[in-house]
């Protein structure tokens, strides 16, 4: 609902995002106070800042996998992890820049991601579940057994990218990098469902016989979803890859896709400011659990070490399954009543 | 040739511990039409629980005894806390309640009983290998074919011949029509659950005797979801057939193929499987063609 006093006057003014003065306002003005984040917190805080960047630009992928057109992925972990080998291999083995490898990244985790959603077209649901936990499943495999190509155990370490002398080789300077990728994968990803392209997808998840009969070629559109999925987790990858410098199969776990999968839950699936919501709830979350388990570590004497694993893994799924009973819709839901209730202020009927 | 009797009849006593998850995997789709990603983590609670009665010195019997109970409160409380608000929620929701489960499961088990392995203390079954003409079996295997093979014949009855059994094969028909008949759905669903953790359990027992009680112990619930792809959703003899056939072939996989990849095969194979077979019978070897309608 728009806030009272605002009205569509144009088909410009229909399809803008930011529609009034205020939220312009309020748009710059956290533009710059999260470019302006380095100057006033601390690099731990930078890190984390940095990882819901590359977790939100892979948390997108995934909704408008999962969210907008109905496919369920457990895989999406190892699909950026297709995307950071593949910047891994180029850099390390041919020695090309960063930069370069970038679009190979997208395109290379896209095409891996259409292998397997090609099951996709006959089998939906609880069974297009197993297919890609089963792309998990084999696609680290692939990462362990891989040789010299991809470092097995070992793993590959990459240079950081440059810009002529200018190294990003910083938290500081990463976060800009990282931040501007992400803002335009944010971007791209609202406007991608605006478009006839994402209401295919909303119509193939709502009801995909339904839509075949309206003329929407499933196939294609269910292939092009897993194919942007991963274009998505392939971008976040190559982000993930340059921002830690190396990739070992074990930065991309079952429990990552897992997790990301549960907190669009929690932040709202199928709507871009849920998968925002969710990215943020997550890490942040997870630093909590980093805080708070030492201290609860003197409770369990007797697994002191494993504590933050153990309650990490509590903590989430239980958070994740207090959402589904209770908020099916997510934070973004709740945030929806919320700007609901403050534009009707004064008149709540 | 002894070799590759071998690798078929390890692959046969693992298919068999697949297949019997797999059966409790199936049993709760029928009734319920929920997908149990929890499975895994029902066979390790029950491997644990076995593990605490056995360090207590229970006999036998008396460790059985304890997981079959541990599994039937675990089932029961789990399907009225967590499942029952989800009916009518749409599938992944329910997929991701089920997952959450077993990830909350897996945390309570790291908390309680730590990340460490162990191995039963006494053993449950003797040391000594089994000989079969040239072919020397470890008891583990032997016990675990025995046990899978009572609990089928318990099953069979069970669901021809009890009032239970029938009731639940009527709400797998129809909920509505088994309500008419005065079945009470709710109750069948708890029933489902908690046999689906009584037999996860056991499979857990006997499979955490041969190798021991980890954590990765789980990985079997996900391995035994592909066997229910292979089997079909709907089907008890198919979920048996496919556990067999995915078990036969990670055995053989595991005996010829690792050699020349460099190990672990094992580990990927039954979903190698899995996603083959969905693309030449999406419904599985025995499940039920499904038929939509706008």
């Amino acid at each position: 609902m728009l806030p009272a006093g605002t009205f569509n006057m144009s088909y410009e003014q229909d399809m803008a995002i930011i529609r009034t003065r205020f939220q312009w306002g309020a748009f710059i003005t956290f533009l710059i106070a999260l470019f302006a984040l380095p100057l006033y917190v601390s690099d731990h805080w930078l890190t984390l800042a940095n990882t819901i960047g590359y977790t939100l630009v892979a948390m997108l992928g995934l909704n408008i996998l999962t969210g907008y057109c109905g496919q369920i992925s457990i895989g999406q972990a190892a699909f950026v992890g297709v995307g950071a080998y593949t910047a891994a291999a180029l850099g390390h083995h041919l020695g090309w820049s960063a930069w370069a490898t970038l679009p190979f990244s997208a395109i290379t985790a896209g095409f891996i991601g259409l292998i397997f959603g090609l099951p996709a077209l006959r089998v939906k649901g609880f069974y297009l579940a197993m297919t890609t936990l089963g792309a998990q499943f084999m696609i680290l495999y692939a990462f362990n057994h891989g040789g010299k190509l991809t470092g097995g155990i070992t793993g590959l370490g990459v240079d950081r990218p440059a810009i002529g002398g200018f190294v990003f080789d910083s938290e500081e300077k990463f976060f800009y990098l990282i931040m501007i990728i992400t803002i335009v994968m944010v971007f791209f990803a609202k406007n991608l469902v605006r478009t006839r392209t994402g209401r295919a997808f909303v119509a193939v998840r709502d009801n995909d016989l339904a839509a075949e009969v309206l003329g929407i070629n499933l196939s294609y559109y269910k292939l092009l979803a897993f194919f942007i999925c991963c274009v998505f987790a392939g971008v976040a990858g190559w982000l993930k890859i340059y921002h830690i410098g190396s990739a070992f199969p074990d930065h991309y776990p079952l429990m990552d896709s897992i997790w990301w999968l549960g907190f669009l839950i929690v932040g709202g699936l199928g709507s871009i400011t849920g998968a925002i919501f969710g990215a943020v709830s997550y890490v942040m979350l997870l630093e909590w659990i980093t805080i708070l388990s030492p201290m609860l570590g003197n409770w369990f004497p007797g697994v002191s070490h494993q504590i933050f694993a153990a309650l990490g893994l509590l903590i989430t799924g239980l958070v994740i399954a207090v959402f589904i009973v209770f908020e099916p819709r997510g934070i973004h839901h709740r945030w929806e009543l919320f700007k609901l209730y403050y534009r009707l202020l004064p008149f709540s009927y | 040739m002894g070799e590759l009797a071998g690798y078929v009849i390890t692959g046969i006593s693992l298919g068999f511990i697949y297949g019997l998850v797999a059966l409790g995997f199936v049993l709760v789709y029928k009734s319920s039409r929920i997908l149990n990603f929890a499975v895994g983590e029902f066979l390790l609670v029950g491997a644990y629980v076995a593990w605490t009665a056995r360090d207590a010195g229970w006999p036998l019997w008396a460790t059985f005894l304890a997981t079959i109970i541990a599994g039937a409160i675990l089932g029961l409380l789990i399907e009225r806390i967590a499942l029952r608000p989800l009916i009518g929620q749409p599938i992944l929701g329910v997929i991701m309640m089920t997952i959450a489960l077993s990830v909350i499961l897996r945390g309570t088990v790291m908390l309680i009983w730590g990340a460490i392995s162990k191995v039963y203390q006494p053993r449950l079954f003797p040391a000594e290998p089994v000989q079969l003409g040239d072919i020397v079996i470890r008891q583990e295997y032997v016990w675990g074919f025995v046990t899978v093979a009572i609990l089928l014949i318990l099953f069979t009855y069970f669901f021809r011949y009890t009032t239970a059994g029938l009731a639940m094969r009527a709400t797998s028909e129809d909920h509505q029509l088994a309500r008419g008949t005065g079945i009470r759905v709710k109750s069948v669903f708890a029933q489902s659950w908690a046999i689906c953790a009584i037999v996860a359990g056991v499979g857990g027992i006997i499979l955490a005797s041969i190798t021991s009680v980890t954590l990765d112990l789980s990985q079997v619930g996900l391995k035994s979801i592909a066997v229910v792809l292979v089997g079909g959703l709907e089907s008890i003899p198919g979920a048996i057939v496919a556990g067999l056939i995915i078990g036969i072939a990670e055995g053989l996989a595991s005996g010829y193929i690792d050699p020349l990849v460099g190990g672990g095969i094992s580990e990927v194979f039954a979903f190698a499987i899995a996603i083959v077979s969905l693309l030449i019978w999406p419904y599985g070897l025995f499940g039920l063609r499904r038929i939509e309608r706008i």
